[in-house]
């Protein structure tokens, strides 16, 4: 059972103890707009619902569009090169002019070629980013470095490429090697990287410079201690980004590092590498028999796929434990 | 109380740009007393605070004009150490900010960047600076924690625990207690109470009880200028300007 509430009696006493009368209500004469205003009609409410529901769908249609091609591609080439994935295939070279055998040199070409990317790039785009964003004073001479990067991001792969030819092969001599190519990856990367820093250093709250500097600090101090370790997560993801798309490249890397043949493993830097996405370029295009190895080039790309995605997942697990840590 | 001055600024001009936000504002601060400034938003009074530690500095179209003066060393002076100024002039800012770090790194971290390694001397710095900020208690079972999982009013007491580790001269508080809930807001204020002891305390806040209660001279500011500044009592009870008049009584703000 509910009670009434009790209702009041619309006086209040005073401290004195005299009734004051509460204000009376206005007798209602002119209707106002706020009594004219008639609500929202069923039909008009129908409609907007319906048109919400049409872009709605059309949103989750574009979402879906995306997922349904990477789920294409993957089906596509699983369905035409497991056949290929072995063990032998993982660890052997290939045999038989390439119709044969494994592609064991691909991969550890590959992750030479990423790896020693990302260890040039990584340090060289955060240390341009940190100049940017924490001392260069806004002007002309950022200005300018900002455009240099934005048309180091636009130029097409295959000039980086003739460029690695020209400037680390050639004229410093590195031959055709990790090295050559890991440079001319990871000079191709370096855009992505210091977009992602940058923006990442941008999301650090003022207020953690501000406290710190406060306490006594120096400004490197600042950055080293407090803005980096915040800002590293989102390092990180520019990190998986360059990386992704320097394993994958093929131009950067067919002049510079990476070639037709080679059964041997390298063993420094300075040697020449088979790379996975230039073998599948010279299984497709220029092996001695294109038709009888396409379940070897669609493994390969089954591999390469996978280890792009690995080196993904590593990073992302670290980046989710750091992300823990700032919690 | 004139006789001792701990801060003083002498004419001091403040620009964003075009934009002149401070006019010739002369005023001294004495040591071991709060001093609080009020006055309506943008009336420039954070400015100033900020102006107090160099803080400014980081804005990069601003510029000073005139002189603050530390002890009777003009802070802007060319061959001023601004790292040096800001570890004696320390800071507490409106939204705590502790570092996403533990407790005990968020306290220790001004001990560290000044270059003090003696693991024993850090530790017990970090347990003074927090029973100070009266936090202790509520922390010293998981000084490991992250700073980021204390409430709104902790983090306070943790930033101020973070600032006193470095035993500033002149703590600066730019309205520490703004963005928390009343109790929380009582405890900052006993703390205050108990620093003015040792430190001399510059508070900027909107809430004219706060400056009441916590202050013991006020400054009112409005549009850039320093209206007037006198003990807080006389302040509160008989202004001598209009303006100040009416602000303290609500009648614009």
């Amino acid at each position: 059972m509910m009670k009434s509430l009790p209702v009041s009696d619309m006086t209040e006493k005073n401290t004195v103890g005299e009734t004051i009368a509460a204000p009376k209500v206005q007798a209602v004469s002119m209707p106002t707009a706020h009594d004219r205003f008639p609500g929202v009609s069923p039909a008009y409410d129908r409609r907007r619902r319906l048109v919400q529901n049409i872009f709605f769908g059309l949103f989750r249609g574009a979402a879906a569009i995306n997922g349904i091609a990477l789920l294409v591609i993957i089906y596509f080439m699983v369905a035409n090169g497991w056949r290929a994935i072995s063990w032998d295939f993982l660890t052997q070279p290939p045999m038989d002019s390439m119709t044969k055998g494994g592609i064991l040199p691909c991969i550890v070409g590959t992750l030479c070629l990423s790896i020693g990317a990302i260890v040039v790039a990584l340090p060289i785009g955060i240390a341009s980013a940190i100049y940017l964003k924490e001392y260069a004073r806004p002007g002309k001479v950022v200005r300018l470095i900002r455009l240099g990067i934005n048309n180091l991001a636009g130029v097409p792969s295959v000039v980086f490429g003739l460029f690695g030819l020209a400037f680390f092969v050639v004229i410093l001599k590195m031959g055709v090697s990790i090295a050559a190519g890991a440079l001319t990856l990871g000079a191709m990367s370096l855009p992505v990287i210091i977009g992602s820093t940058e923006e990442a250093l941008k999301s650090v709250p003022d207020t953690y410079r501000e406290a710190s500097l406060g306490l006594g600090a120096t400004k490197w101090q600042t950055i080293w201690r407090v803005v980096l370790p915040s800002a590293m997560p989102g390092i990180l993801t520019g990190a998986i980004l360059g990386i992704s798309r320097a394993a994958g490249e093929t131009a950067p890397i067919m002049f510079t590092g990476a070639v037709f043949f080679t059964p041997k493993l390298p063993t420094s830097i300075f040697n020449e590498v088979m790379a996975l996405p230039y073998h599948i370029y010279v299984l497709a295009t220029a092996g001695t028999a294109i038709e009888k190895t396409r379940h070897l080039q669609y493994g390969t790309a089954i591999v390469l796929i996978v280890l792009v995605l690995g080196m993904n997942l590593l990073a992302i697990i670290w980046r989710a434990r750091l992300r823990k840590k700032l919690q | 109380m004139d006789t001792e001055i701990k801060m003083s600024a002498q004419d001091l001009d403040f620009y964003y740009g075009e934009f002149k936000a401070l006019h010739s504002i002369n005023m001294n601060f004495s040591p071991c007393q709060v001093t609080a400034l009020i006055g309506p938003s943008g009336c420039g009074k954070s400015t100033f605070l900020r102006c107090l530690n160099r803080m400014n500095d980081l804005i990069p179209i601003s510029r000073v004009e005139g002189r603050i003066t530390l002890d009777g060393e003009n802070i802007y002076a060319s061959d001023v150490d601004v790292v040096m100024l800001r570890r004696k002039v320390g800071m507490v800012f409106q939204k705590p900010n502790p570092f996403p770090k533990s407790i005990f790194d968020n306290v220790a971290y001004g001990l560290w960047v000044n270059g003090i390694k003696d693991k024993v001397f850090v530790q017990e710095r970090v347990e003074e600076s927090l029973k100070q900020a009266a936090i202790w208690d509520e922390v010293k079972d998981r000084l490991q924690a992250s700073a980021l999982g204390l409430s709104g009013g902790q983090q306070q007491r943790l930033c101020i625990a973070r600032a006193l580790a470095v035993k500033p001269e002149v703590v600066l508080m730019d309205e520490p207690a703004s963005a928390l809930d009343p109790i929380a807001t009582q405890k900052i204020e006993e703390l205050i109470h108990q620093l003015k002891e040792t430190y001399t305390i510059i508070i900027v806040t909107h809430n004219m009880q706060q400056a009441a209660r916590v202050s013991d001279v006020t400054a009112f500011f409005y549009m850039g200028k320093l209206i007037e500044a006198g003990e807080t009592d006389l302040i509160f009870t008989r202004p001598k300007k209009k303006q100040t008049e009416d602000y303290i009584t609500g009648r614009f703000g």
